[in-house]
């Protein structure tokens, strides 16, 4: 066999120079007469690492990184091909701790396998899942996903096997699997690793959507901002057409499903959604009243499920594995795992998956290792632009769908960022707004109206006019916008704004006792 | 970077009738417009309309929402900057500031030259390596003021 290299090709390797070090490492071997195979994976997530490189030895995958272009001769030199000693060594991959430490589920894969290969995917697992579902059939499939407890990663956290269940209740002569892949929450990028990194276990999870409630055709919303996973999942759907997993009978079954991508242009509030159907119907994305729910008339009018990337990609987990096996892991009603996202200032950003239940403290300090800067943490954003901001005294908060609600707080989509000393509260409230204001769909007064007025009374505050009355009015379009908006953008965007000035009251020049008074 | 047809409406209409019969046309339609002639033409917003049986209005209406859409042409290389908070926190306003600075143009223009058009973008996803930015399609992680420097001229050489 030749001796082989595993390159990640995630577009955060390749934001650090992985193509670089592909051409040098494919230059070093051709000029050493060395016949290597280059197999192209995903990202194993350990972001401070990569680009990072593994080789196969008898001993097991040896990895190398961070590897830049001009350490490639070197690591040749110490003989890279069969695991030699390198400063960039970092021994199995497996052993080093911040992989060591996870219970990889949704992301077991990622990293590991060629991603566009069928036989590495069935060869670790894949197709387990839509077999089982083939054999215990739709109404078995629903109850499974049901007594997991799965709940929408996608920030709502609403049960995924209910949302089916209603679904495929609903008679009508065309239903819809819709995958939300329009990853727009600042400081996460779980959907884009699995898409780009183990594209097919997307794919199986929708069909076994498909499946279980009575759909034949499924479409997934990609971002523009994400072309290499478009790229990546393209290829896959046509890698699994020709291989009968998606098209007419599929795997030899009596079911239908086929895949289509549709591209997203750029607008936030299309990751709502309803938005996001009526973006994919082809008009403005904007925001529809509920009821009717999505599930009895999303698209086009028909039942609909709308889950999220990793929503639908635990679904062949849970189905392989059982519903016991995923319930078993979590706290409270947040079972299972989370793929938590460390990002922004932090020494160790990076994917880790792992039972809900760690403390924010435990994830920012122990498994992000503090900030890059090696300054002090001061703030940490959690679930994406909509997300509370939660200063150090907070940090006991575990991370759980209502742990954090009960703290004015949200996981949303497993996004944590961290800021160190030198951040700007104020300033951070007023991007809030102003984000609201860029990307509100502009269908209910408190998002559209608020979130300018919003930004203008925080201008207001921080130049010190009126500062007393201008929080309380602050205060005050906070709770209207909370109460009064259609969805989660105008509706949660008060949360990092009140975390900011009940935490923070300092960088707006109002006192510790006025914010407390203001609770 | 990709070199875009000039507009003419006889290829505008292929590409509309290629995708006229896919189920909500509109998006793939302009996305594949944009993709050809590098922004919407004025002219194809009718050619559009007529295709999917709606007003100019509603075209408009769609093109004008999503960000991504342009109403004019880019410069020969785009520059997107991600300003979302991940990319806040690893210095990525001060950047944003550089790079205005050194094309002395403001957000979505483009430079005198018509070299380098400079757009905002609200994440890439590239949040464990910020600040993050996208130029002619590549992606950027961990960006300082100096490799933008560096990059910029480089695409403005090329």
């Amino acid at each position: 066999m030749k001796p082989r290299i595993y390159l990640s090709r995630d577009a955060g390797a390749l934001a650090l120079g992985a193509d670089e070090v592909e051409g040098a490492i494919l230059a070093s071997a051709r000029q050493r007469g060395l016949d290597i195979e280059i197999v192209h994976t995903g990202s194993r997530g350990l972001f401070w690492l990569e680009p990072m490189i593994e080789v196969a030895t008898s001993g097991g995958r040896i990895a190398y990184g961070p590897v830049r272009a001009g350490d490639v001769e070197s690591l040749f030199d110490a003989g890279l091909l069969d695991g030699g000693p390198h400063a960039s060594r970092l021994g199995k991959p497996e052993d080093i701790p911040f992989l060591k430490r996870q219970t990889r589920l949704t992301f077991a894969r990622c990293g590991i396998i060629d991603r566009l290969s069928l036989d590495d995917y069935r060869a670790h697992g894949g197709f387990r899942g839509l077999e089982r579902a083939i054999a215990i059939g739709p109404a078995a499939t629903v109850e499974m996903v049901v007594e997991s407890g799965l709940r929408g990663r996608g920030g709502a956290g609403f049960p995924t096997g209910i949302k089916w269940r209603t679904v495929a209740q609903t008679a009508a002569p065309r239903k819809y699997i819709v995958c939300n892949a329009d990853e727009g929450d600042s400081g996460t990028y779980a959907d884009r690793m699995i898409m780009e990194g183990d594209p097919f276990v997307l794919i199986e999870g929708m069909t076994i959507a498909g499946i279980a409630v009575g759909a034949d055709k499924g479409f997934v919303y990609i971002r523009s901002e994400y072309p290499h996973a478009i790229d990546v999942l393209s290829r896959a759907i046509t890698v699994a057409r020709r291989a009968n997993c998606l098209g007419k009978g599929i795997l030899g079954s009596r079911y239908d499903f086929d895949l289509e991508i549709r591209v997203g242009a750029g607008a936030y509030v299309c990751g709502e959604e309803t938005a996001l159907l009526d973006s994919l119907e082809g008009k403005r994305g904007v925001v529809r009243a509920k009821p009717p729910l999505p599930a009895h008339k999303g698209l086009f009018g028909l039942p609909t499920v709308v889950n999220n990337v990793i929503s639908l990609a635990t679904v062949p987990v849970i189905l392989a594995e059982g519903a016991a096996a995923y319930r078993d892991l979590g706290l409270g009603r947040s079972r299972g795992t989370m793929p938590i996202q460390l990002a922004g200032n932090v020494r160790h950003p990076g994917l880790f998956e792992a039972a809900f239940g760690l403390t924010l403290g435990e994830i920012v300090d122990d498994i992000g290792a503090g900030t890059a800067s090696g300054r002090p943490v001061r703030a940490v954003q959690v679930g994406g632009p909509l997300g509370a901001y939660f200063p150090r005294a907070l940090f006991d908060t575990p991370f759980d769908y209502e742990a954090f609600a009960a703290r004015n707080g949200l996981i949303g989509h497993g996004g944590v960022v961290v800021f160190d000393d030198t951040v700007d509260m104020a300033r951070q409230a007023r991007f809030a707004m102003e984000f609201c204001a860029i990307e509100s769909c502009g269908k209910c007064t408190p998002c559209r109206i608020g979130s300018t007025r919003g930004v203008e009374v925080i201008d207001r505050i921080i130049r010190g006019e009126k500062r007393a009355e201008n929080h309380t009015l602050l205060t005050d379009l906070c709770e209207t916008m909370r109460l009064g908006s259609l969805c989660a953008l105008g509706g949660f965007v008060p949360y990092p704004v009140t975390s900011s000035l009940t935490y923070f009251p300092e960088d707006f020049g109002l006192t510790a006792p006025l914010a407390s008074a203001a609770d | 970077m990709p070199d875009f047809e000039t507009w003419n409406e006889q290829r505008g209409g292929e590409i509309i009738a290629a995708h006229v019969q896919e189920e909500g046309a509109a998006l793939p339609m302009l996305h594949a417009l944009q993709e050809a002639f590098g922004y919407i033409p004025r002219a194809a917003v009718p050619m559009v309309a007529s295709a999917l049986n709606v007003s100019r209005a509603e075209v408009h209406g769609i093109v004008s929402f999503y960000h991504d859409f342009r109403e004019a042409p880019p410069g020969a290389h785009v520059l997107k900057l991600c300003r979302a908070e991940a990319c806040q926190s690893m210095g990525g306003d001060a950047i944003a500031a550089a790079a205005i600075r050194q094309l002395q143009i403001g957000w979505a223009e483009t430079t005198p030259d018509g070299q380098i058009t400079l757009e905002p973008v609200f994440c890439l996803g590239l949040c464990a390596c910020a600040p993050a930015a996208m130029l002619d399609g590549k992606v950027v992680g961990r960006l300082d003021s100096t490799r933008l420097s560096t990059l910029l001229e480089n695409v403005r050489q090329a």
